[in-house]
């Protein structure tokens, strides 16, 4: 007899709750009409390409179903391992982040530190104003306007260094391999680092200005008041900005380097994201572009952990 | 009051320089962020056999308009303009009823499927297939050589969508309750009760969708590249700047410089760039404060 009752009564509990859910599901029929066809989209759009992964695996063949592919297990990521071009691909790549990170984190901290400490608030206005202003111009007109400013011809950095007499005839400074790191990594600080220094402005207007009042007091410089009170004052927010900028290291987009590079000075400019573009769909060669692509989340995660783990353990910040 | 000009009174010399000092280095900045867009304005605005003497600064030497009507007199420029701007509309309309829907539906407390979506969403932030089986995807959907491509594969956005449902969970319920005993379906409410209320962060969204769809110029590269009438402004601008930099690769180059011999592709340049950038400019100053606090909110709730 137990035996029997026993199981019955969850059954029976389960299907109460089920008819509760379908029942509370009906008086929620808006809700699931408003949400679910954008979860599918989500589906479609983001989730598919996911299972795209397994190309990476096969010999892939677009006429084909995923069922009549050939599985070619870690080839691709052999052939990537071994190809020479891909080493110095990723030197590129981890130059153009390390030097990205170094500068374009440090100077918008700087940048928020000394807008917070101008006087006039016209000036101030207009300073964030028109600082935020180049990072909602694409990329598109940045490059056009970088080729400009450090044309051959008339252009304003040539210009200026003829002027002060620095240099004696132009740099030609596109067309030097050994320049075009240093030119992505500017440019990217003329482009975002108004645009970058906002969360740190917020992030020192929370400080309570009493501390400020009293470091007055206390005879304290403003040198002194930008050391002991705003830098700690933000540190939180600066730990937890570079951990996330720490995993995002490798995935530093393709868009600038391929918008400034020409063929002189591809072998600094190419990156990863441009390389499984190259072969992935320049040479139709999907599965090897696809293997690129996984080895470059890889790296991310490898990153952000790595990063988030050394925080840990010799700060109390960590974003994880 | 008379505190604070008491310690200005104490101002040290030190203080003095340092205060001096960044206003010399802010003006600098300023001046860096502001030349090159004044330069090209003059440029753009320059007689294009006077440009190559060089020496245009930040004002035209020979005033014309001829730049520009050369520019707006090729049709595939005009195209391209109008497909622009046509995304950006579309795309943005899109882009905010599909989030706030789905965002207000992650607002109320008592859906059953909340939890679901909300963790089917965050996953889409940290992870990403990648570009070729992107691409490959918008093949096998037929979506190439189609100007659906540039609005609806990133429609639905999780990050958008987070940032407005933080922005619904601070407004009071009790306004949905007194909504619903008028009898009120779901969808009323949050058409006619929350959406309005919402307006701040929805402007906010708005332009960072606009601002995006505006610049975009690699899905047309990638998908529509070789469709002169899905092309867009970026995009075209990008093949000018390609065709005539020190040796571009070819195939992406274009023949419109050369169908423009009449002025120099310097200032056919230059004044494109100025079309691209000026419908930015015309918004930018109004809503400004808009994106700065969408900025400090989402960096926030981050």
């Amino acid at each position: 007899m137990e035996t029997i009752t026993q199981p019955s009564k969850p059954a029976s509990a389960k299907k109460i709750k089920s008819r509760r859910f379908w029942k509370t599901a009906v008086q929620q029929r808006y809700l699931y009409l408003m949400s679910l066809p954008f979860v599918i989209w989500v589906f479609v759009f983001s989730y598919i390409p996911i299972w795209g992964w397994t190309m990476a695996f096969q010999k892939y063949r677009p006429n084909k179903t995923f069922f009549e592919q050939e599985w070619v297990g870690f080839q691709y990521f052999q052939e990537l391992l071994s190809d020479d071009r891909f080493y110095m691909v990723l030197r590129n790549t981890l130059a153009m982040s390390f030097l990205g990170l170094l500068v374009g984190f440090t100077v918008p901290i700087l940048f928020a530190v000394l807008i917070n400490e101008l006087k006039g608030r016209f000036f101030k206005r207009s300073l964030q104003t028109i600082s935020y202003l180049p990072h909602f111009v694409s990329w598109v007109v940045v490059a056009g306007i970088v080729y400009k400013m450090l044309s051959t011809e008339s252009g304003g950095v040539n210009d200026l260094l003829m002027w002060l007499g620095l240099i004696d005839e132009p740099i030609q400074f596109m067309a030097k391999g050994s320049w075009f790191w240093g030119i992505v990594t500017v440019s990217d600080l003329w482009k975002e680092m108004g645009w970058n220094s906002i969360i740190f402005l917020a992030a020192i207007t929370g400080i309570d200005p009493e501390q400020f009042e009293a470091a007055k007091v206390d005879g304290a410089g403003r040198w002194r008041q930008i050391w002991h009170i705003t830098l700690p004052g933000i540190r939180s927010v600066i730990i937890v900005l570079l951990i996330l900028s720490i995993g995002n290291l490798i995935s530093i987009g393709f868009e600038k380097q391929m918008l400034l590079s020409n063929p002189i000075v591809i072998d600094y400019a190419e990156v990863l994201d441009l390389y499984a573009l190259n072969y992935g769909i320049g040479l139709n060669r999907f599965s090897f572009g696809t293997a690129v692509g996984i080895f470059n989340s890889f790296v991310s995660i490898i990153l952000l952990f790595t990063a988030n783990g050394i925080f840990k353990r010799y700060s109390k910040e960590s974003v994880m | 009051m008379a505190k604070l000009s008491a310690s200005y009174g104490r101002q040290t010399l030190g203080d003095r320089v340092f205060d001096i000092g960044n206003v010399i280095f802010m003006t600098l900045v300023l001046i860096a962020t502001l030349y090159p867009f004044l330069n090209v304005l003059a440029v753009s605005f320059n007689d294009s056999a006077d440009t190559v003497r060089g020496g245009i600064t930040i004002w035209p030497r020979e005033f014309t308009l001829e730049n520009y009507k050369v520019i707006f007199s090729y049709g595939t420029l005009v195209t391209a303009f109008q497909i622009s701007v046509l995304r950006t509309i579309v795309g943005t309309i899109l882009s905010l009823t599909a989030c706030s829907m789905v965002a207000y539906t992650l607002s109320r407390r008592d859906f059953q499927g909340r939890k679901f979506i909300s963790v089917f969403l965050v996953l889409t932030l940290y992870v990403s297939g990648g570009l070729i089986p992107g691409f490959l995807l918008m093949k096998n959907l037929g979506l190439m050589n189609s100007f659906w491509v540039y609005v609806l594969p990133g429609m639905v956005n999780a990050f958008y969508i987070f940032m407005i449902r933080s922005f619904m969970d601070n407004l009071p319920y009790a306004l949905q309750e007194s909504a619903k005993l008028d009898g009120a379906n779901d969808f009323t409410i949050f058409w006619r009760v929350i959406l309005p209320l919402c307006k701040p962060v929805l402007a906010t969204i708005a332009l960072f969708v606009a601002v995006g769809q505006w610049n975009a110029w690699f899905d047309t590269y990638l998908y529509n590249g070789s469709n002169s009438s899905l092309t867009t402004l970026q995009f075209e601008l990008m093949k000018i700047l390609q065709s005539t930099t020190s040796g571009a690769d070819q195939a992406r180059g274009s023949n419109i410089v050369e169908q423009m011999r009449s002025v120099s592709p310097d200032s056919v340049k230059m004044a494109i760039t100025i079309v691209t950038i000026v419908p930015i400019l015309l918004v930018y100053p109004f809503l400004q404060r808009y994106f700065v606090q969408g900025m400090t909110l989402g960096a926030v709730k981050s």
